[in-house]
């Protein structure tokens, strides 16, 4: 996109949304090291433009495939913060019935086919939604969101091929936040521009600041609807950082300080809002009320979590075959 | 496999020591003793090990020998069969055995066959280890134990090292076998320590962990240490145990189980896998073909419920065999 849209009601919406996933993230670090939230837990602070920015311009019939490091991208997709929190409470009311945690959060209602805790494994079902969709007439867009490392699986190389061969309409929304774990991008990645392997597929893509929400929303509309025009699948790069551990598990060994710092200085929720404010979109003051009600709606998401009841032992195996209503 | 003199990788003292040091401690000694022995697999290097377990290793042999990889389970574990093929004797982590199922077309369609294919042509000394086992609330991606499907393929060694012992000394012969060898251990152990008593350990022979002769209790890796809980408090009602650490899962060593169950008449097999075609299974079935007529009671199976691994943690322990469990059917094989 060559000129910038700017409308402040959209920035507002995306500053709301940044700042509802890093408060959210932030008090789940605090629930974590109280033990009221187990397992494996990975943060997306830091990187919180990227799910902002791509989910704002979905539609409700839209789908989205996931990773562990989710708790963003269901966010933004608008799964309620209660029963995202009660799910990694492991309640009976959280969106998975506490069977998957934080990295298995689903809600087929809103079509966020989760949560895929094994590295590119949901780079397939993307595939399978969007063809689905072809299939039935559908006008509509399957996002797929994963890190560059999975760059390296072969099923990342299997799905961009056999999406472009079919021309389907997936958009790959590749989180690079530029490592794999311990593994920096170079060191995992023989050819580190990754616009150029996807387009060895003949699919369009392109880099974009994933630090900047307004450029991630833009790149996004610009990709959707030329998928929706039926260009076929396209791919964005969204350059990002983790500003945390890869997981609460990784004493991260393997970068400075130094350069989390700097990385910092991008923080993509303070720079939006300074540059709201620099327009006169926004003052101290609006920053403080989307605050005070954010933390509300974490408060009563974590309420909620500690009342609900936990699912009784004796359901323990249900789900493991479809309830047959006759 | 040529051997060179064995530097002593550490003093091995009276000092305690974690199952994820004695792993670490293998593999260094593997490393000093044969210069084409090598580690790799995701973030073994930089990171310092998925379970720190190769931690400091990176710093001390460099990074051709502790060799990073990228998220590419199938080809790094092919690569290592290439390796093999071609000279080196390279030790391959997968960071858990879930996702060794991208790289399973390697492992059976190549590692396991190829010395049959080629007429005894191609033999594949190569070690893969992984982590395997439920308890963590990692949820139904990160909980499986899948060694019992392993266990099935003809061609391959599987090891399940449930002792300090083992974890220390199960890899070198692993790595001296001319054929692949699997090695499993369960998330749980790493940090579990105790006095190691150093000497080798073989590969072919489970081994009797305590001995009673009331009933004989099987179990393997993570289950191991619930099964010895289990033979304490049936002592403590007058029970007396004898606990089978099967140790080799394949090829498996049914010659202590029958020895065993043909003084006590009766048996308890425990098992983290799904108890339907689990290898709790085909020791059942091995006791049948060759003690049936000393069993005095049906034999039990304490197994993981037949559920993908849940993550809330009430659920996860219902799903998972416990020694409460394990007690509970020995004493109904006793009774009955
Ligand atoms: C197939 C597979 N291999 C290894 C892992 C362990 N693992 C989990 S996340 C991760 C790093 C993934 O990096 P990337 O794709 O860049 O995503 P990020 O975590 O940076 O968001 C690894 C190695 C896994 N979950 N699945
Ligand atoms: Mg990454």
């Amino acid at each position: 996109m060559s000129e910038k849209r700017t409308s402040p009601h959209r920035e507002t919406e995306l500053l709301r949304q940044m700042l509802r996933i890093r408060r959210f993230e932030e008090r789940c670090v605090e629930l974590y090291s109280t033990e009221k939230i187990r397992g494996f837990m990975h943060l997306y602070i830091g990187e919180e433009a990227v799910a902002a920015g791509v989910c704002h311009v979905l539609t409700a019939d839209d789908a989205v495939v996931s990773t562990y490091r989710e708790h963003g991208h269901a966010l933004a997709r608008g799964l309620p913060m209660t029963e995202i929190m009660a799910e990694m409470y492991g309640r009976a009311a959280g969106c998975s019935r506490g069977r998957g945690g934080s990295m298995h959060i689903f809600d087929a209602s809103r079509r966020f086919y989760g949560g895929n805790a094994v590295v590119g494994g949901g780079l397939p079902i993307a595939v399978g939604l969007a063809l689905a969709d072809r299939c039935q007439g559908r006008s509509r867009v399957t996002v797929c969101f994963f890190g560059e490392g999975a760059m390296a699986e072969g099923e990342f190389h299997e799905c961009l091929n056999l999406a472009s061969l079919w021309r389907l309409p997936v958009l790959f929304a590749c989180e690079n936040n530029r490592y794999a774990m311990g593994t920096a991008l170079a060191r995992s990645q023989a050819e580190t521009d990754l616009a150029l392997r996807a387009a060895a597929y003949d699919v369009v893509a392109w880099p974009v600041d994933g630090m900047d929400a307004a450029a991630v929303a833009d790149a996004a509309a610009r990709a959707t609807e030329s998928i929706r025009a039926g260009a076929g699948p396209h791919f964005l790069e969204l350059r990002t950082y983790r500003f945390r551990a890869h997981s609460m598990y990784d004493p991260d060994r393997y970068r400075t300080k130094t350069e989390i710092e700097e990385w910092k200085h991008r923080d993509p929720v303070s720079s939006l809002a300074e540059r709201m404010k620099a327009a006169g979109d926004l003052t101290d003051d609006d920053v403080r009320v989307m605050d005070k009600e954010i933390t509300e709606e974490i408060d009563r998401a974590v309420a909620f979590a500690e009342r609900a009841p936990l699912e009784p032992v004796e359901d323990l195996t249900r789900f493991v075959y479809s309830e047959v209503t006759s | 496999m040529s051997t060179r003199t064995a530097r002593p990788a550490r003093r091995e003292d009276q000092a305690a020591i974690t199952y994820r040091e004695a792993v670490r401690e293998s593999i260094r000694e593997a490393m000093h003793r044969d210069e084409r022995v090598f580690l790799m697999g995701e973030d073994v290097g930089a990171y310092g090990g998925c379970f720190a377990v190769s931690l400091g290793l990176l710093e001390e042999f460099g990074p051709e020998r502790i060799r990073d990889t990228p998220l590419s389970e199938s080809a790094f574990v092919g690569a290592g069969i290439g390796a093999a093929l071609g000279g080196m004797r390279p030790i391959v982590e997968i960071m858990t055995v879930n996702f060794s199922l991208l790289a399973l077309d390697q492992i059976l369609n190549n590692a396991a066959t190829l010395l049959h294919m080629s007429g005894g042509q191609l033999n594949i000394p190569l070690v893969i280890r992984m982590t395997t086992g439920a308890g963590r609330q990692l949820a139904a991606q990160h909980s499986h134990s899948l060694e019992g499907w392993y266990a099935h393929i003809p061609g391959l060694r599987i090891l399940a090292p449930a002792t300090l012992e083992d974890a220390r000394g199960m890899l070198w012969p692993a790595l001296e076998d001319p054929d692949p060898v699997l090695i499993f251990e369960h998330g749980s152990l790493y940090n579990t320590s105790g006095v190691l008593r150093p000497g080798p350990v073989g590969i072919t022979r489970s081994a009797l962990r305590r001995s009673g002769r009331d009933i004989t209790l099987i179990a393997y890796g993570g289950t191991l240490h619930k099964a010895m809980k289990a033979a304490e408090e049936l002592a403590s009602g007058g029970v007396e145990a004898d606990v089978i650490d099967l140790r080799v899962l394949r090829p498996l060593d049914d010659s202590l189980i029958v020895e065993s169950v043909t003084r006590t008449h009766r048996a308890v097999i425990v098992d983290e896998g799904w108890r339907s075609g689990s290898l709790s299974a085909e020791v059942s079935a091995r006791i049948v073909e060759h003690a049936f007529y000393e069993l005095d009671a049906p034999v039990e199976r304490v197994c993981t419920a037949e559920v993908p691994i849940p993550y809330a943690r009430h659920l996860e322990e219902a799903a998972l065999p416990q020694v409460p469990a394990i007690v509970a059917a020995a004493r109904r094989v006793i009774a009955s």
